[in-house]
């Protein structure tokens, strides 16, 4: 079980969790539950670079779009086969298997506390 | 990202028992309505494979009630619906003088005199005022009961079962009691309804629904609804799963069945909209949209078409369809529904497109978000149950 409140954030709803110099990126569970039932994830391909900011992946639900912010600048060594193989690993697992990306990253941005977070989301 | 609605948003009946259920709620023409209790996807397989219950007590319920209440709906709307018989509903259109669709309806007949018109909640206000507007010159006189009729559905293979296994049902009359009551659900055809209680209340009992599914649809007063609700969660158990509007709209759209909003809006001819059939040209008298129709829609005016995409991501509303791939060309239609259907495993959508493009088989494009995806003319409905 992942300890939720040693995550960082950021405002579009994504998590980040450092492992050495890696950033693993997923959505968080209130974002899961507003997008419904995830059936389809696009995510990009290892070695891309990305810009923090910019969108880089879809996370579609039955009902609506979700788009994936890259939280960081760098470049992506990792994206969840499991998740595009099982959608719905956003759903029951959004801070575990349900990771989306790793990104090997540089200088990172400020982000948000959990704490902070979850008074964005009025929780 | 969904908003929370108005404060003034008007509350179902059944409200407290959905919260009390964990709904997610939406704001619908309005209504706080429940969008999904825990999974949509679940909730849309439980009533393709068991049974699904719906609370659409957001409908309109108006009641046109005279001798010449049939004369007046074949004036008012677009078919005849003089002609069906006590117990039999039929499906109708609301038509503007242009022709267009101002609304799409469920008529039943609950009386020699007596007709139940069901209206899209947004229209519910608009229906009414034209019906009563359009009934004014016949023996006839039109209420809108919305606010004292709530709905729920019942729908899925297992839905007569369920009905059958729940007490407290009896057909109203004489000769009340649950066995009546179960030989008459069971007896019920498609389009039908008959007259019933529960609790020693009455409600009325109609095979009807939009979900391609076998089921039901249950009026009934407010007051009414959280003990039918209960019961017949409780008597289905498992079986029964309560289903939010997102798997209503998915169901729907698999079952090929046009959305009020999305597929009919007032531009749209019936033709358009592959539901010429419904406008019965060959009745006696004028009625309302009768001389547009007549004309016909301007030969290069869209039609609805089924699509199916190649891959998994899905054309949604808004979407333009292009005949090649050339990013230069110009769109030949757009997308009005759309999702990765949950039964099928594939995308499928409906789209308005130029009429030469709607044979079926015909090979188009659908823009999704910057990428040309495959996609292919295809008959409705897109799911059909076994028989």
């Amino acid at each position: 079980m992942t300890d939720v409140t040693s995550l960082q954030y950021t405002e579009q709803h994504e998590w980040i969790r450092l492992e050495g110099d890696t950033a693993v990126v997923g959505i968080t569970d209130y974002a899961a539950e507003k997008l419904g039932d995830v059936v389809y994830v696009d995510l990009p391909a290892v070695g891309t670079a990305v810009s923090a900011g910019t969108v880089v992946g879809e996370i579609e639900s039955t009902k609506s779009v979700g788009e994936l912010f890259a939280p960081v600048d760098g470049e992506v060594v990792e994206a969840n086969q499991a998740v595009i193989d099982t959608p719905e690993l956003v759903n029951s697992d959004p801070f575990g298997d349900g990771w989306l990306i790793k990104v090997r990253a540089g200088d990172l941005p400020a982000m948000l506390t959990h704490a902070e977070y979850r008074a964005l989301v009025g929780e | 990202m969904t908003t929370s609605g108005p404060t003034t948003a008007r509350l179902s009946p059944l409200h407290d028992v959905h919260r009390a259920s964990g709904a997610s709620f939406t704001d619908f023409a309005g209504w706080q309505m429940p969008v999904r209790y825990s999974s949509d996807l679940a909730e849309h397989h439980a009533v393709r494979e068991r049974a699904g219950l719906f609370d659409l007590s957001h409908m309109g319920e108006i009641v046109v009630v005279g001798p010449e209440a049939g004369a007046a709906l074949d004036a008012a709307l677009a078919g005849r619906l003089s002609s069906i018989a006590e117990g039999q509903a039929k499906y109708s259109l609301l038509l503007s003088d242009d022709g267009g669709i101002l609304d799409d309806l469920v008529v039943y007949r609950t009386g020699d005199d007596r007709f139940l018109v069901v209206a899209n909640a947004a229209n519910r206000e608009l229906v009414a005022d034209e019906l009563r507007r359009r009934a004014d010159p016949f023996d006839t006189q039109v209420f809108d009961e919305s606010d004292d009729v709530a709905l729920i559905a019942l729908q899925g293979p297992d839905a007569l079962e369920v009905l059958q296994q729940t007490p407290g049902f009896g057909v109203a009359g004489p000769g009340n009691d649950e066995e009546d009551f179960d030989a008459a659900v069971a007896e019920l055809k498609y389009y039908r309804s008959f007259p019933a209680t529960f609790q020693d209340q009455p409600l009325l009992v109609a095979r009807t629904g939009y979900t391609g599914e076998d089921g039901f649809e249950l009026y009934l007063a407010p007051g009414l609804a959280p003990s039918l609700w209960e019961a017949l969660r409780e008597t289905g158990g498992s079986r029964v799963v309560p289903c939010g509007l997102a798997s209503r709209d998915t169901l729907r759209l698999e079952a090929g069945m046009p959305l009020y909003g999305q597929e009919l809006t007032a531009s749209t001819l019936p033709a358009q909209a592959g539901l010429g059939r419904v406008v019965a040209l060959s009745k006696e008298g004028d009625f309302v949209g009768r001389a547009a129709i007549e004309r016909g829609p301007a030969p290069d005016a869209p039609v609805l078409v089924g699509l199916t995409t190649e891959g998994r991501r899905a054309p949604r509303a808004g979407y333009e369809v292009y005949r090649v791939e050339d990013a230069d060309a110009a769109p030949v239609g757009a997308v009005t529904s759309g999702a990765l259907s949950p039964t099928l495993g594939y995308p499928v959508a409906m789209a308005y497109v130029s009429p030469e493009l709607a044979e079926t088989g015909t090979r188009l494009f659908v823009d999704v978000r910057g990428t040309r995806v495959p996609a292919t003319v295809v008959d409705f409905p897109f799911y059909r149950r076994n028989a």
